[in-house]
């Protein structure tokens, strides 16, 4: 089947093999690698990814549904070579260390910008409470957030 | 902070931030070579089993093209193992544990290779298992390896003084029993390699999710029965390690060089979470018995200690985990007599070794959870207690070594965190509110379980169902190796005309930011900005061995050889100035901003990379081998006495936190962790490894175990086996008590594993300040903390159906 979709901006359009995961898709056949694999059942939030401005764990979608739909993943953050304010604040704050739950982190933090500009503290931690990260304890992480939001 | 510094000790972005923030970053499975084809693995559903015959006749029939790889493949070592060589890289004579793999079969689609793995038939025959380690030395029990005497791994005695004569002076006697619970390391990123067959006679290159290269070098080498230089492995960027990337992917490695030396092109294997912790190697459990002999006036006089630990089914890394536990086992006290043996056993459990804090995080809980027992029956606040009976400068140690040429600063570590948290008032006031003793749940048993209808006298009312308490723990931790083994690191510096330079040492970066680490270090010398350094890939065929990246010495080993490499560049630099500008022979230069001068006359300066083109065009070497070995030090295999580790570091932390009586639940509100790393190089890496060493911490004190069921895994994913969430811990407070310490680089010595040992030990004294109640076993979760018992479904079904 064929799609058509909006990749980080640029229109694309797939010939799709059967039973696709959207990770599969992005991974394997658009080379887009900044999205990871932890656990491919939902879990632990590495996939995340933005579809029509909602996260999503691109493990447990099919890259059908896709279809018009318009993706963005962490290689859509940057405008290219100026970082976000949202990754600089993550350099900043040290929000990375190993940085394999990096990039679905700042998809799950950018997704609730999108639709609260102005979160809470607490509307953060739930907002990556999907994102599992085993280096960091997640202070730095929702500091980053946190200082995005005040502008710091 | 210490001015004479101008980076060392600030906030310094990581190096490798931007690539991992902008998602371009190349993990292990990000890496693919054209033509590779993928490895999977065949394994056989059971714990222990002789294997009688391996038949791939029918999945010959269904694809007469497979290409399968055995242990027939292998023309050097069969088994590896860094000590005793027990484990297969594919199992041929006995399944010892469910994670064992019989062969690989390689090809094309990882979904067509799964459903084709069904098609080996293995015939086994079932023996017993062994899954209990209490039952590994009883003389009727199965023996999972035949070819060793019993299922000791390893035994390590320590005797100091007369204990019995300690326990017969002491005024009263303290006896407890804990338990440990098997956890997993949970890096995110699961584990994957890549085996490239070089031309000609180039040898083979592995690109991997390696913590130590060369290891895993070592490893492939032996397996291959090929010289060490035709080996060379690439670490990709490690998504988290932990102490975890070690023995299983040394195997993995292994696995893929045979298979693509056998078919002549590359093969990559990576593994799904379920495989990742089916295989992978844990965190050993503890049974932890201690006897504690006391005076009235706190003076602890004797201490005797029982330790046995499950090693599961290879032996792994258990010699050196449990040598740490039995240097430390005492805890950071000066205690006359002791007598302490731990045990290291085989069972059919998945096996266990290295994982942050490496035989310290089990005798830390027991032994400080038993610290405030004792304090509470004398009447002392934990604090005083610990102070009564802490090391201090000049005392010894259990194994008798005296410490000294360091800073020994655990007291002011431990006031610095008393004071921080104002601990000994709250901890007064929550423990005269405890008292509910209605409150019987965990008498309840299966048989009366008309009890599990609550009397009146269960009643909570709703408004005191939740409890504060605050808790404490200390400790010592001795740096890098020790007597476990050779303790060296190199570092290459190599200075371009231009005034940038390339840095490479010999450790690996884990994802803990050593590379920005040593960067600092060299900057801070040559008085040039971090960023002016690039830092090369970790390659085994570019630098020696440096020994493997554990015991928490990166920045102690590695940081030391980088500081010897700056140095020697600095001083060819200096040296050649004071010809170029007919300098006195003690003239002195300092090297900052980019600019080197003439301390004393700032107008003769020059910049740095003026000063490097100079120099290049003078014929100077502006490259340097750094090295550094760290002190002797010394062990007695039979009485446990000697220099364990020629340096140590300070903990302290307390928990605060508060308790809901009704379900059990434990709230951390806030974690305060002082700790004495001897020099903070980086302020944001350092207060990192807190953060993240304090969360894990406390996962292994309240969520985090690894349950078998007939010795097969219940929790394979992340929805089973619970890390810790954004949402789970509160507040942390990260603190730093410098020592001035003259090791590695400006006394930079240790601190990723000791912010996550104490951790467990700080939340189960709070939790028994806010309840009244000790808990003895980990994890103390809900379960644990209302019935002080676990709670597993009957068997491994999964889901509602
Ligand atoms: S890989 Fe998708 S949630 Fe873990
Ligand atoms: S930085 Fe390693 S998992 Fe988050």
């Amino acid at each position: 089947m064929i799609i058509n979709f909006k990749i980080n901006g640029k229109e694309t359009l797939i010939n799709l093999t059967k039973n696709k995961r959207l990770i599969d898709l992005l991974r394997d056949d658009l080379k887009l690698t900044g999205t990871k694999e932890g656990c491919s059942i939902g879990e632990c939030g590495a996939c995340t990814v933005i579809v029509n401005g909602k996260a999503v764990n691109s493990c447990l979608v099919l890259a059908q549904q896709v279809d018009e739909c318009d993706v963005i993943t962490v290689e859509g953050l940057a405008e290219g070579n100026k970082l976000s304010e949202l990754q600089q604040n993550f350099l900043k704050y040290g929000a990375i260390q190993c940085g394999f739950c990096t990039p679905g982190m700042l998809m799950s933090a950018y997704a609730l910008f999108l639709e609260n500009p102005t979160p809470s503290r607490e509307e953060i931690e739930t907002a990556i409470e999907g994102n599992l990260c085993r280096c960091t304890g997640y202070k730095p992480i929702i500091q980053a957030i946190t200082s995005t939001v005040s502008g710091e | 902070m210490d001015n004479s510094f101008n980076i060392v000790g600030k906030a310094v972005i990581r190096q490798d931030a931007l690539e991992k923030v902008t998602g371009r970053a190349k993990f292990a499975d990000d890496i693919n070579e054209p033509g590779q084809l993928y490895g999977v693995m065949v394994r056989v559903p059971t714990v222990h089993a002789t294997i009688d015959e391996i038949d791939y006749s029918e999945l010959l029939r269904v694809k007469p093209d497979s290409i399968i790889v055995d242990s027939t493949d292998i023309k050097g070592s069969k088994k590896i193992g860094a000590i005793r060589q027990d484990q297969p890289i594919f199992s041929f004579d006995k399944i010892v544990t469910p994670g064992d793999v019989i062969a690989m079969l390689v090809g094309e689609s990882e979904d067509e290779l799964k459903s084709l793995s069904k098609k080996v038939k293995i015939k086994f025959t079932e023996l017993p298992a062994l899954t209990d380690p209490t039952r590994s030395l009883e003389p009727n029990a199965p023996k999972i390896h035949p070819q060793y005497e019993s299922n000791l791994i390893v035994h390590y005695p320590l005797r100091k003084g007369d204990v019995e004569k300690g326990f017969k002076e002491s005024d009263f006697i303290h006896e407890e029993t804990y338990t440990t619970q098997l956890v997993e390391h949970a890096y995110i990123e699961p584990e994957t390699v890549l085996a490239i067959p070089l031309e000609g006679n180039k040898g083979i290159k592995i690109i991997g999710s390696i913590q130590n290269p060369f290891t895993a070098r070592k490893v492939v080498a032996s397996v291959l029965n090929w010289p060490l230089t035709k080996v060379r492995i690439v670490q990709a960027e490690l998504g988290g390690s932990f102490g975890g990337k070690d023995d299983t992917m040394n195997i993995l490695s292994a696995r893929a060089a045979v298979a693509a030396l056998k078919i002549g092109k590359p093969i990559k294997i990576h593994y799904s979470r379920e495989e990742s912790i089916l295989e992978s190697y844990k965190r050993h459990p503890y049974i932890l018995k201690y006897k504690v002999g006391c005076m009235k006036n706190g003076k602890i006089i004797a201490m005797k200690i029982d330790i046995l630990a499950d090693g599961g089914a290879y032996s792994s890394m258990s010699p050196f985990v449990t040598w740490r536990s039995v240097v430390q086992a005492t805890g950071p006290y000066d205690i006359e007599n002791v007598w302490t043996d731990v045990r290291a056993v085989y069972t059919n459990n998945p096996y266990t070794g290295a994982m942050r804090g490496f035989g310290s995080p089990q005798p830390i809980f027991a032994q400080e959870s038993i610290m405030d027992e004792i304090a509470i029956k004398l009447n002392l606040t934990p604090d005083e207690f610990r102070r009564i009976n802490g090391f201090k400068a000049g005392s010894f140690t259990a194994s008798g070594q005296k410490l000294e040429n360091h800073d020994v600063n655990l007291l002011d570590v431990l006031d610095t965190a008393i004071k921080e948290t104002n601990f000994t008032s709250k901890w007064k006031e929550y423990k005269s509110k405890t008292s509910f003793n209605g409150y019987q749940l965990d008498k309840i048993s299966d048989t009366n379980a008309e009890q599990l209808i609550l009397k009146k006298k269960d009643y909570i009312n709703p408004n005191k169902l939740l409890w504060k308490g605050i808790g404490l723990s200390i400790s010592y931790r001795g740096c890098s190796l020790g007597a476990e083994g050779i303790d060296a690191a190199e570092a290459y510096l190599s200075v371009q005309n231009d005034g940038s330079a390339y840095l490479l040492s010999g450790l690996a970066e884990n994802g803990q930011g050593m590379r920005t680490t040593h960067s600092i270090i060299a900057a801070e010398v040559l008085g040039i900005s971090p960023d002016k350094i690039y830092y090369l890939e970790t390659d085994t065929g570019l630098i020696p061995d440096s020994g493997p990246t554990v015991a928490s010495r990166s920045t102690l080993m590695g940081g030391g050889a980088v500081k010897a490499a700056s140095d020697i560049l600095r001083n060819r630099f200096e040296d050649f100035l004071r010809l170029e500008w007919k300098l006195k022979s003690q003239s002195e230069f300092i090297f900052k901003d980019g600019f080197v001068s003439v301390n004393g006359n700032p107008q003769q300066k020059i910049s740095f990379s003026d000063l490097c083109s100079l120099a290049y065009k003078n014929g100077i070497c502006l490259a340097a081998i750094g090295w550094y070995k760290s002190p002797e030090v010394n062990w007695d295999e039979h009485t446990g006495q000697g220099s364990a580790y020629f340096t140590y570091v300070y903990g302290c932390q307390v928990a605060e936190v508060t308790v809901n009586i009704g379900t059990g639940q434990v709230y951390i509100d806030k974690i305060t962790a002082v700790h004495n790393p001897g020099k903070v190089i980086n302020l944001l890496g350092a207060e990192g490894q807190v953060y993240g060493g304090v969360t894990q911490g406390a996962g292994y004190g309240l969520w985090e175990q690894v349950t078998t069921d007939g010795g097969k895994i219940r929790e394979l994913n992340f929805d089973q086996y619970l890390i810790p969430t954004a949402k789970d811990l509160k507040e942390i407070k990260p603190v730093f008590v410098e020592g001035k310490d003259v090791y590695g680089a400006w006394g930079g010595k240790s601190l990723g594993e000791p912010t996550l040992e104490l951790t467990s030990a700080a939340i189960a004294n709070a939790i028994r300040n806010a309840t009244g109640k000790r808990f003895y076993n980990l994890p103390i979760n809900l379960e644990e903390l209302l019935l002080r018992r676990k709670l597993f479904p009957k068997d491994l079904k999964r889901g509602s159906s």
